[in-house]
């Protein structure tokens, strides 16, 4: 199973390089990949429809308990199957789909890249491994929302999707370590054994919310929807591929597999059925006020995966039979009509429902596909539709007394909607008169109406004959769902029943829904006055909030002038010493261990301040430079009180140079300005006394520290002896640093060039401007 | 004595931070140049201070007989001074330079008004 995932991902990686090599005859190759994997999962049908699984394990970061264990039971072979099956179909059209594109290549790319991450999805038995997998096709997915990355609705869809699947990502990684946490184990399929513990623990609300945060977002449950609708923005096969029929489902996944460990309480049923119910009306009722194709479809999608949730959450043997086999109805249908509406949209180029009529009569093919995929998508019966809204209701009659009613009631006002959604999009555009417009378009090549024929067909020959598609593909998903046995026997006639009677109800009132509601632009001017109530809006305005403080933020701070950045920067040091001064403690001086004091000291140290003083106060700056000289020769006999004679030495030299470089280039210059303002003046007094103050402090802390002499000892006792040198400070400069040193005159010979250059160079006329 | 340097290093660490938020630029140059002073000043308090006797060994001995001063701290602001000084000789031609060009001392009027916000 390993090296069907790995297959997807060299093979896109391949891509990039050699994509382009490829000539439009040999891109069928590209197709041979989902194609043989379709056939690799098909052999394993006959082993898992009888109730083995296989397993395989790879070590990769034992150490991390992450490790790659697949793991082919009923619910992954169903997900395999699909990914697979209706991959073939999706390669196969978007070949001729997007034939002339430029980034042909690039976007094969992703779409196998996004395969194995999906078979990845369905197959992992470890949770990280469930999780990395889970977030490339995230990935995946913002990338083909934006390949039409010059249009900046399609760049804003994109960065709307991964960030709302992305969070969600977030949410149910933590969910998943606190689950693997409490139950010490991170294999899926060992998790199951510690569900006593699991569903008693007093962390299980927290980690049933955050896995929750993960399924909803990322299968586009109410609050998070809204991201589904902009996807639309991708090509038509994506949407087909990623936004209907698999990787919207991989939260329906997500909760099918952690059904059996998380389930059955009331906690899970409320939250699934409340969440899944209120989003599958809400779509449903919203896909028939739209007139774009694809908004239509998009609503319906969200619509379904509402239905697939709440039926997760019902969680009896009748609804999760019902979610198994309902998940394949709505991925054969959905898909089609998709792929029609993709064909649609080349060759009409428009996918506004108002304008289109009467195509039948120029795509015949594709228009028995859309009829066959809508009249699946009504349950219209000997179709695969039929079984499953059969099953939907049998779920909601058999669900307890008290609530049987109400949820049947919700699952007849959501399907009558979805028939009539169906109906708009697979039906609508191809009944009715042919505008003049359309007149002139041709059926365009097999490649584009085949799959979406080929998948419309298999919808309804699984309606034929029900007991057999539901014993290969949906038993051991049901079981796997549910947990233990659900004996499911699907059958194509029940006799006259409620639950037929419900069923032709609801197409009825479908169809007549359908003939009354005209979806118009005016309608959908109506819901968008609803938009500031939409959670979409409240994502767009925290966004502007955080865009807006953050502008806010970077102007404060960031704001050009370099006395606000020094500001800044020495009070938070000021802040940070001062904290660790208060943390060591009280400062204890030891006055007998000091130095001796002389009036020359004294003297010096009053000389020094005044010079300070003076340089501070003066508007002349000839006299700043003065008393800075005058700063510097007090430093020089500080140095030679204390036995430093080098440094005096060095001190005076330099201390006389830059007084008179000072003087002799910057003689020009205007006195100083008083540009402050008395206010802060006294800040900026209070902020430097603040600094000098802390400063003297952390020396005094640090003289009072017995001070390490080892180094010091070590010249000490070395220099006459290694070095032949008896100044140690200049054996330590010139011998044992030596290299320092060469350095150092590098870095003031490079000085000595910028200054001489700076001082030759002449200015240009142009340049005084 | 060593209160009286710290002391002192502390008024010449005020000082300097004082300077480095003004707005001319030969005031930002006087400033870091009092920094400089004064982080020479607190390296040297760190090591131990010793009144008339420098770290230079007697002529008639291999090793130091008596106590000496520490030679580190004054080998470390002996670099620091020079470095320093290269710093100060190159700033002070570019102020002139930006002096020349600008025709201002005001630190303000440099400022380039960055790009409109996207």
């Amino acid at each position: 199973m390993l090296f069907t995932i790995l297959s997807g991902l060299i093979v896109s990686l391949l891509l990039l390089p050699f994509g382009r090599m490829l000539k439009s005859k040999q891109r069928i190759l590209l197709v041979v990949l989902p194609a043989a994997l379709f056939l690799f999962y098909l052999q394993y049908i006959p082993a898992v429809s009888s109730g083995r699984f296989l397993l395989q394990s790879t070590p990769w970061i034992p150490s991390l308990a992450t490790n790659l264990d697949f793991r082919l039971d009923g619910l992954s072979l169903l997900f395999a199957l699909l990914i697979t099956g209706i991959g073939t179909a999706i390669f196969f059209y978007a070949r001729a789909y997007l034939k002339d594109h430029p980034y042909f290549n690039r976007f094969f790319g992703y779409l196998c890249l996004f395969m194995s991450a999906m078979l990845g999805i369905v197959l992992a038995d470890n949770i990280f491994l469930l999780f990395v997998f889970w977030e490339l096709t995230s990935i995946s997915s913002f990338f083909l929302i934006g390949f039409n990355n010059n249009d900046p609705a399609s760049r804003k869809s994109a960065i709307t999707a991964l960030t709302i699947t992305g969070m969600g990502g977030f949410f149910l990684l933590a969910g998943l370590i606190l689950l693997g946490n409490i139950s010490g184990t991170y294999t899926i399929s060992e998790l199951i054994h510690s569900r006593n513990i699991i569903i008693h623990h007093p962390l299980y609300p927290l980690v049933l919310g955050l896995l929750c945060m993960g399924a909803f977002t990322k299968s586009a449950q109410f609050p998070f929807h809204f991201w589904l609708p902009g996807a639309m923005k991708a090509p038509t096969p994506v949407s087909a591929y990623l936004h209907s029929a698999t990787m919207v489902k991989a939260g329906i996944y997500l909760l099918a597999r952690f059904n059996p460990i998380l389930g059955g309480t009331d906690l899970w049923s409320n939250t699934l059925m409340i969440a899944g119910g209120f989003t599958m009306l809400y779509a449903a009722f919203h896909s028939l006020l739209r007139t774009d194709l694809k908004s239509i479809l998009a609503y319906s999608t969200i619509s379904a995966l509402g239905i697939l949730t709440f039926l997760i959450g019902l969680g009896t043997r009748e609804a999760v039979i019902a979610a198994s086999v309902f998940i394949l109805v709505h991925a054969l249908y959905k898909a089609t009509l998709f792929l029609v509406t993709g064909i649609i949209d080349h060759e009409a180029h428009t996918r506004d429902i108002t304008r289109l009529a009467g195509l039948r009569k120029v795509l015949l093919p594709v228009a028995i596909a859309g009829l066959l995929a809508a009249i699946s998508s009504a349950g219209v019966p000997l179709t695969f539709g039929f079984i499953g809204k059969d099953l939907i209701y049998e779920a909601t009659l058999h669900a307890g007394a008290s609530l049987s009613f109400i949820l049947t009631a919700l699952a007849i006002a959501t399907n009558t909607g979805l028939v009539a959604a169906g109906f708009m999009a697979g039906i609508k555009p191809f009944s009715g008169k042919l505008p003049v417009e359309f007149e002139k378009i041709h059926l365009p090549s097999a490649s584009l109406w085949l799959p979406p024929l080929i998948l419309a067909v298999a919808g309804l020959i699984f309606g034929c004959i029900p007991g057999i598609a539901g014993q290969l593909f949906s038993l051991q998903a049901a079981n796997a769902i549910f947990g233990s046995d659900t004996q499911l026997h699907l059958k194509l006639w029940h006799g006259f029943n409620l639950v037929l009677l419900l069923s032709l109800a609801t197409l009825a009132a479908g169809t007549f829904l359908y003939y009354i509601n005209k979806p118009s632009g005016k309608k959908q001017h109506f819901i968008q006055k609803f938009n500031p109530l939409s959670p979409e809006f409240a994502l767009n305005r925290f966004a502007n909030g955080i865009f807006g403080f953050s502008t806010w933020y970077t102007g404060k701070f960031h704001n050009g002038y370099l006395r606000s950045y020094h500001l800044k920067i020495l009070l938070f040091a000021e802040m940070l010493l001062a904290y660790k001064l208060w943390l060591s403690g009280p400062i204890k001086i030891d006055f007998y261990g000091l130095a001796m004091l002389s009036i020359y000291e004294i003297a010096v140290v009053v000389i020094l301040i005044g010079a300070l003083v003076m340089m501070i106060l003066t508007q002349s700056r000839l006299t700043a430079v003065v008393s800075m000289s005058i700063i510097g020769y007090c430093t020089c006999l500080m140095f030679v009180f204390y036995s430093a004679p080098d440094l005096a030495m060095t001190q005076f030299t330099i201390d006389t140079l830059t007084t008179v470089l000072f003087v002799l280039v910057l003689y020009k210059l205007p006195p100083f300005l008083n540009l402050a303002t008395t206010w802060e003046r006294y800040r900026d007094i209070a902020v430097s006394l603040g600094f000098g103050v802390i400063l003297s402090l952390v020396a005094l802390q640090v003289h009072h520290e017995a001070i390490s002499t080892q180094t010091s000892e070590f010249y000490a006792n070395n220099s006459y002896i290694l070095a032949k040198g008896k100044n140690v400070v200049n054996v330590i400069l010139v011998d044992f640093r030596g290299i320092d040193t060469m350095f150092e005159t590098v870095v003031l010979s490079i000085a000595a060039i910028g200054v001489y250059s700076l001082l030759r160079l002449r200015l240009k006329t142009s340049e005084k401007e | 004595m060593e209160l009286l340097l710290i002391i002192v290093l502390g008024l010449l660490y005020a000082g300097g931070v004082y300077f480095i938020l003004r707005r001319s630029m030969v005031k930002l140059l006087l400033g870091i140049m009092l920094l400089g002073s004064a982080t020479n000043i607190l390296i040297f308090v760190l090591g131990s201070i010793v009144k008339g006797s420098p770290p230079v060994i007697d002529a008639d001995h291999d090793t130091f007989s008596g106590i000496y001063a520490d030679p580190v701290p004054q080998a470390l602001i002996l670099t620091a001074i020079v470095i320093s000084f290269a710093l100060t000789a190159f700033a002070i031609v570019l102020l002139k330079r930006v002096y020349a060009l600008v025709q201002t001392d005001d630190l303000d009027n440099l400022n380039t008004p960055e790009e409109e916000d996207i």
